[in-house]
């Protein structure tokens, strides 16, 4: 039964929820609406399990003398802050949460998403070496979309504009129909398969 | 290695597709039903008319998948291409074993409502497996608490029944952060210092793609990536060593259990594959030619 029960309920929640899509009247719409209130109190509460978790990992950290304890000590003095500044003060404009989220954490994130652009030329690096003819073909298409894609593109030559759009409007986008018609499909087959209770790795059942 | 038992290309059985005149008759019906402008504009009823084609498509779907897992079910022959990405999983996980160091896992960065969190915990499923098996070290840094949870339940229920229970940790699966660019942190650092020997991230990625990835990448870690996101697979692509494409996530679960029926849903997934091309196809040729461009356009659109 324990193995049965979430197969059952994956069942019941799937059929619920392709019934609600292609019905229509009170009952189904309440009862789809009841069932995306429930996912989200559930989320909510999941939420204090993350929080646990973090912090039995990190105490633990602590508490062996683990080597990279030290980061377990300031991420949760970090959480036990900004947690507990939450709780005490609120979360609105002007409060202490917010002061710590708009001139520590928030900066943190734009250092992390700015780091991006030099991982995204590592990586173009590494993709654009011609090493054979399909790289060649990577390569010079690269050059006209981004030579294509700022001011000076035009004056080097008037049509790369041009030559630019096309790249990304013809091939470009045929290629991404394609990927996104097959992920369509496996998505669907994917979420058949759960329902029926056909797929259950995801249970660490069948491996 | 290999996980199931199942061999990379072998042919399970003869390669023949079966003839089924009548499922070809259910869609071509509905197309008719569907695009008839009274029946489309009809607001009353328990039944949104105006979905009939999206449900004639599942319909359809579900028939060709049940179908083919009969097939499957009382012994036909199925052949599987071959999928590099798949296939090295178990390279992967075998190298790590070798190695001594741990298989980083990431279930994309999506929640527990996105189909491809669940795609890629039922690939976690098959990793947990094989890593339980050889005591190698798994690390599954998870970014929403609910992907957590049933990551747990997942490592957890594969670690049990190879019988290395004890072997699981807190640290084996572990809710690190509710933002993207502060888990990209974490599991960047993580890496750089426990070096791990295989990195698998199969789920649906942001942003975050990149910046985990190219870490991976210095760490020598050999990489397998596999996302439903057009956006990110270029990341992917310059950054793994192999990649796997859209519905190629979805099928991995079912390619490395080598199941029967698993296998079965995939053919029937093709079969709809040919059946959605012929229907563009036609389509095309109608609507360049002007023939009855809003019968298809009525046909194919989504309300």
């Amino acid at each position: 039964m324990k193995s049965r029960l979430p197969v059952i309920v994956a069942f019941l929640a799937g059929v619920l929820m392709i019934v609600a899509f292609f019905g229509r009247g009170a009952v189904v719409d309440r009862v789809a609406e009841e069932a995306l209130a429930w996912q989200t109190i559930v989320a909510g509460f999941a939420l204090l399990l993350g929080v646990g978790s973090i912090v039995r990992v990190h105490w633990h950290r602590l508490a062996t003398g683990h080597p990279d304890r030290i980061y377990s000590l300031v991420l949760l003095i970090c959480l036990t802050v900004m947690g507990g500044s939450g709780v005490l003060f609120g979360i609105g404009s002007g409060t202490l949460f917010d002061s710590l989220f708009e001139r520590i954490q928030a900066p943190m994130m734009s250092t992390m998403f700015s780091v991006l652009a030099f991982f995204i030329a590592s990586a173009a690096y590494r993709a654009f070496r011609a090493r054979n003819v399909l790289s060649a073909i990577l390569l010079l298409t690269a050059v006209i979309v981004m030579l294509g894609r700022i001011p000076m593109g035009q004056y080097i030559y008037h049509a790369l504009p041009d030559w630019a759009n096309w790249i990304m409007m013809v091939p470009s986008v045929a290629v991404q129909r394609g990927i996104i018609i097959g992920a369509a499909l496996g998505a669907a087959s994917m979420a058949l398969r759960v329902i029926l209770g056909i797929e259950r790795t995801y249970l660490g059942q069948g491996g | 290695m290999t996980i199931g038992g199942h061999k990379p290309g072998r042919t399970l059985a003869r390669t023949r597709y079966p003839r089924i005149p009548r499922l070809w008759l259910i869609p071509i019906c509905a197309a008719v039903l569907t695009a008839t402008p009274a029946w489309a504009q009809e607001p009353s009823g328990v039944f949104r008319m105006e979905r009939l084609n999206a449900l004639v498509l599942v319909v359809v779907f579900t028939l060709a998948i049940l179908w083919f897992l009969r097939r499957a079910v009382k012994g036909a022959k199925l052949y599987v291409r071959p999928l590099p990405g798949v296939s090295a999983v178990d390279e992967a996980v075998g190298r790590a074993t070798e190695m001594g160091r741990p298989v980083v896992f990431i279930p994309g960065t999506g929640d527990l409502d996105e189909i491809q969190t669940i795609a890629g915990l039922s690939v976690l499923g098959r990793v947990a497996h094989v890593t339980a098996r050889y005591t190698t070290p798994l690390r599954v840094p998870v970014l929403y608490p609910l992907p957590m949870a049933a990551a747990k339940e997942t490592v957890r229920e594969a670690y049990i029944d190879e019988g290395m229970a004890d072997h699981l940790t807190p640290e084996t699966v572990q809710y690190v952060a509710g933002e993207s660019f502060s888990y990209s942190a974490r599991v960047g650092g993580m890496m750089i210092r426990e070096k791990p020997a295989a990195a698998i991230y199969m789920g649906q990625f942001r942003a975050e793609s990149l910046l985990i990835a190219e870490v991976g990448q210095s760490t020598g870690a050999i990489q397998i990536a596999g996302t439903a996101e057009p956006d990110q697979l270029p990341f992917f692509i310059a950054a793994c060593d192999y990649t796997l494409i859209g519905e190629e996530l979805y099928a991995a679960s079912a390619y490395l259990s080598g199941e029967p029926r698993l296998l079965g849903s995939l053919k029937g997934q093709d079969l709809m594959k040919v059946l959605i091309a012929l229907v563009v196809l036609v389509g095309v040729i109608f609507v360049t030619l002007g023939y009855g461009t809003e019968w298809w356009e009525a046909l194919l659109q989504a309300q």
